[in-house]
């Protein structure tokens, strides 16, 4: 170390004051900046008509997304159907059936990779694999993508919950005789629960808003989802495809559907984390 | 130790049984399209009319005339949508047909302060010119020239094309490619082309977006979508020599010199064609289906749409300026589709 | 009690089921490969290793390269980590030392909630709202000033390469501001005392002792970070103009590989042009699976490192 008079480093500190304060606050006035212009500009877009009607053609009022709402949700749920119990059992297997095995570590690496692996590329596989084979575009192969990003979020959290569970507990379980399979499903779950629960809550936050994995798989429909076996609407594609439009009031259903996105991801956040410290804290 | 069980998986249950029956319950067909943007205007005014009327869905996605041939070629739509029309040789080897829905005019867009729609002269040659990116500056003397009781700012052209593979773009580039010898030469026409210069916008209305948000840039993009947004259309000057605006007489003045019955597979270019009053870019816009289908029912509907487009579309049609298919050659296209289409061996309509 | 058969069959059931979806994981990711790869053959077949290398893009000729999404995704991945690493830095910092702590924590709170926004949100504020501001003011401004250097040189047009990479800086940012600020609050207050309690001021307690100590948990972000941009499709597709040419200026149009997929994958007809495309998504895919397997392994060196130091 420089050995410096006591000026100097005060001088420094003072510096580095003066520049952090203005540099993070304009940071942050960027990022209130954009909650600001989402929730301006969305909210005045969401009425009744915009829950509950279909699209209408450009410059026609009174459409809605209502379809793509309902389309979403279908497809976010399917996925979670899907991949979440891929995830916990996965998660089980990791944490309760030989940690440090090298399956297990080759598991973990490889879950990871996925979660790195954008999403996408997700997209353009479940393409390959579902659309090209079944020969039209559906929502099943928009869920089973949802799916495929739900799975290592899930597993990686089930994983992590699983392992702050004490071995007491366990061990207490197996003393009395019950067999591991109830051991791990009635009590290590039990204590997890709300841990795993969150794990799932934050993956399906994420996957909710994601939009790249559904432009090849579910595309877009103007009308309500009645099978799934078909192009089915939802909210991030309609926004993709209404934003880029010149037309102004599909750009202001765009803001609508990204507020609608925005308030459920941040309330499924909320909750997650609100039950999470709660139950921590009461234990 | 008794079974509780937990209220939220009676919730996750019943949502898994709805949604079970929602996917597997039969619903009514929806007939699924994919294509041009050229038309979609027109089309979704069709489709959401025909639906009112008869509650069929008909779900058309504008993705480029290039995605819907490749669409209704993989067999993932039921018919699909191009301004390119696909030359005999290419349909027999799809399997395809192809035949006319309705005609429109492209039309460069810019935007430019103080330009009033129409107020933008340019010629053939110097449209080819910009959109190659050789002219610089929106106050170049070329434009001066042909415009000058316009103040024409210094600022920098940016050329706004497609970024995706575009009837539109074909159209057009057809049209350059007919009028100037260099562009010929380096660039070619297509449904997409190696652009020197500019920005990809995807769509139709994704040129129009552009346009409306970038100072100084000019676009193409079908007339409707000038109108539809308040986009300045420039003026140009025809075959004829005289300087013409985008109206749906001068786009019908372009289509009435159509050969439809020499025409094999419907094939038809109508850029540059004669005539004082004819509109120099206008193209048609095709519907392509196979000519094997797979399901009658399917078919019968769909056909039915169009069907009633060219029955009762006409007006509608040229309320958003496009052109519809005269009688005549409606009557040529319903012909084919009793020879051509057939569904398990029997005809369709 | 002593264990039935049936029970103990019932074990090995469980254990195989969840052994089974463990492997599913690495069958999956198999299968990616295997898909992008067998879709790619027609390109492979045709470009060969001068894909990587050609900054073609002509559908109309089928000419395809994966140069000019190549250098897009870099740049714009570099633009993005130059700004947003010092930023999320500088916020993080001043959250856990600067700031009084109920504003740390409500402010905390909300850059952890923005983490959590699905980042087509930030395309859309940035085509709306900022490229807006950008082509208006930003652009012109940096063009008067710097635009001596090539970078920024051209007409200004709100949307191009460096308003994507901005974007993308935003975009990262809560989540670089996220951790850092949770790997600060986990250095021991005992340390930082310590520290002070030899006369060291602010920033040198921050600079020897809270970075150094929660160097790993940054650098991890930075990476995550480094990895999310690499792929990130919304936040860049809206703004970066589409363009397959390069270009020296950042005022310029250009395209990332994940945005050239968004745009052009459902409209590419021909087979060859698919398969470029999907060649291309290999090539992604390739960029961050290479790309997490070094920060995966430098990982664990370092971690061996520090946890052999201490």
């Amino acid at each position: 170390m420089i050995p410096r008079g006591v000026g100097g480093r005060h001088f420094a500190d003072r510096a580095v004051r003066v520049i952090m304060i203005p540099a993070a606050l304009s940071g942050i006035a960027i990022l209130a900046w954009i909650l600001w212009e989402v929730i301006s500009r969305g909210a005045s877009a969401i009425d009744w008509a915009f829950l509950t009607r279909l699209p209408s053609p450009p410059g026609v009022e009174g459409g809605g997304l209502g379809n793509a709402i309902v389309g979403t949700l279908l497809m976010t749920v399917l996925a979670t159907a899907i991949g979440a119990p891929l995830g916990l059992l996965a998660g089980v297997f990791l944490a309760e059936f030989g940690p440090r095995s090298r399956i297990a570590t080759a598991v973990r690496f490889t879950s990871n990779l996925l979660m790195g692996t954008p999403s996408i590329i997700i997209g353009v596989f479940v393409y390959a694999l579902i659309v090209l084979r079944t020969g039209h575009f559906s929502g099943w192969a928009g869920a089973v993508a949802l799916a495929i990003l739900i799975l290592p979020v899930v597993l990686r959290t089930t994983e992590d919950m699983l392992n702050l569970v004490p071995d007491e507990l366990r061990e207490s379980g197996l003393a009395l005789g019950a067999p591991r399979w109830r051991v791990t499903l009635w009590i290590i779950f039990r204590a997890a629960k709300t841990g795993l629960v969150t794990g799932v809550l934050l993956a399906v936050a994420r996957v909710s808003g994601e939009t790249a994995p559904l432009l090849f798989t579910s595309l877009n429909s103007f009308y309500w989802p009645e099978t799934l076996g078909e192009p089915t609407a939802n909210l991030t594609v309609t926004i993709f495809n209404y934003a880029m439009s010149p037309y102004a009031d599909w750009q202001q259903k765009a803001w609508g559907a990204s507020f609608l996105i925005t308030v459920s991801v941040l309330i499924v956040a909320v909750l997650a984390r609100f039950s999470f410290q709660k139950r921590s804290r009461q234990s | 130790m008794p079974m509780r069980y937990s209220p939220s998986a009676v919730v996750v249950l019943c949502l898994l049984a709805v949604m079970l029956v929602a996917t597997v319950a039969p619903a009514a067909p929806t007939i699924n399209g994919a294509g041009a943007t050229f038309p979609e205007p027109i089309y979704a005014l069709w489709m959401s009319k025909y639906y009112e009327l008869n509650g069929v869905k008909i779900n058309y996605q504008g993705i480029g005339s290039s995605g819907g041939i490749r669409q209704i070629e993989a067999g993932t739509v039921d018919f699909g949508g191009s301004d390119a029309p696909m030359k005999a040789p290419d349909l027999a080897e799809s399997g395809l047909m192809q035949f006319p829905m309705v005609v429109g005019g492209v039309v460069p867009i810019v935007n430019l302060e103080g330009v009033a729609p129409g107020q933008l002269k340019l010629s053939p040659g110097l449209l080819a010119e910009v959109f190659a990116g050789e002219i610089m500056y929106w106050d170049d003397p070329a434009i001066r020239n042909l415009n000058p009781d316009i103040k024409l700012p210094h600022k920098a052209v940016t050329v706004v094309h497609r970024a995706e593979g575009s009837g539109t773009t074909w159209i057009f580039t057809n049209y350059l490619d007919k009028v100037s010898a260099k562009w010929h030469e380096k660039i070619g026409s297509g449904k997409t082309v190696a652009w020197p210069t500019g920005v990809g916008a995807k769509g139709n209305p994704g040129v129009a977006a552009y346009v409306q948000r970038v100072d100084g840039s000019i676009g193409y993009v079908e007339y409707a979508y000038a109108v539809q947004n308040a986009l300045p259309h420039v003026s140009l000057r025809n075959a004829a020599g005289e300087f013409v605006q985008p109206t749906v007489e001068s786009f019908q003045a372009a289509a009435a010199n159509a050969d439809w019955a020499g025409a094999e597979g419907y094939y038809m270019v109508l850029t540059d064609q004669p005539g004082k009053a004819t509109w120099p870019i206008v193209g048609a816009t095709f519907i392509l289906v196979h000519k094997e289908m797979e399901d009658a029912e399917t078919a019968k509907v769909m056909l039915g749409f169009f069907d009633w487009c060219y029955k009762h579309g006409g007006e509608m049609a040229l309320e958003k300026d496009y052109v519809p298919i005269p009688e005549n050659v409606v009557a040529m296209v319903q012909e084919s589709w009793k020879t051509e289409l057939t569904a398990g061996g029997q005809p369709v309509w | 009690m002593p264990e039935t058969s049936g029970q103990h069959r019932a074990d090995i059931t469980f254990k195989l089921i969840t052994a089974f979806c463990a492997l599913a994981v690495i069958v999956l990711m198999g299968g990616i490969f295997i898909e992008l790869l067998r879709n790619s053959l027609p390109s492979i077949r045709t470009f060969g290793l001068g894909f990587l290398t050609s900054d073609a893009w002509n559908p109309g000729a089928s000419e395809f390269g994966a140069l000019s999404s190549m250098y897009g995704t870099l740049v714009s991945t570099g633009i993005a980590m130059l700004i947003a690493v010092p930023l999320g830095l500088i916020i993080a910092i001043y959250l856990v030392e600067v700031a009084h702590p109920a504003v740390s924590r409500v402010v905390g709170g909300a850059v952890e909630l923005l983490a959590a926004i699905p980042s087509i949100i930030y395309g859309m504020w940035g085509l709306f709202v900022f490229a807006g501001v950008m082509q208006d003011h930003v652009q012109p401004a940096l063009g008067e000033t710097l635009g001596f250097l090539p970078l920024f040189q051209g007409p200004p047009m709100g949307i191009g390469m460096l308003t994507a990479g901005i974007v993308l800086a935003i975009m990262v940012l809560p989540f670089i501001t996220a951790v850092t600020r949770d790997v600060l609050l986990m250095v021991p207050p005992v340390l930082k005392e310590s520290a002070h309690g030899v006369g060291s001021t602010m920033w040198e307690s921050v600079r020897s002792v809270s970075l150094r100590y929660g160097r790993r948990g940054i650098i991890g972000a930075v990476f995550l970070g480094f990895g999310r941009a690499l792929g990130e499709t919304m936040a860049v597709t809206f703004v970066i103009g589409n363009s397959h040419r390069i270009s020296a200026s950042l005022f310029a149009a250009g395209n990332t590989i994940a945005s050239s997929l968004a745009n052009e994958f459902n409209e590419a007809s021909e087979p060859l042009y698919l398969s470029s495309l999907v060649q291309l998504a290999l090539v992604l895919f390739a960029i961050t699976l290479v790309f997490q397997s070094v920060a995966h392994v430098w990982f664990g060196k370092l971690q061996q490192m520090e946890t052999g130091q201490r």
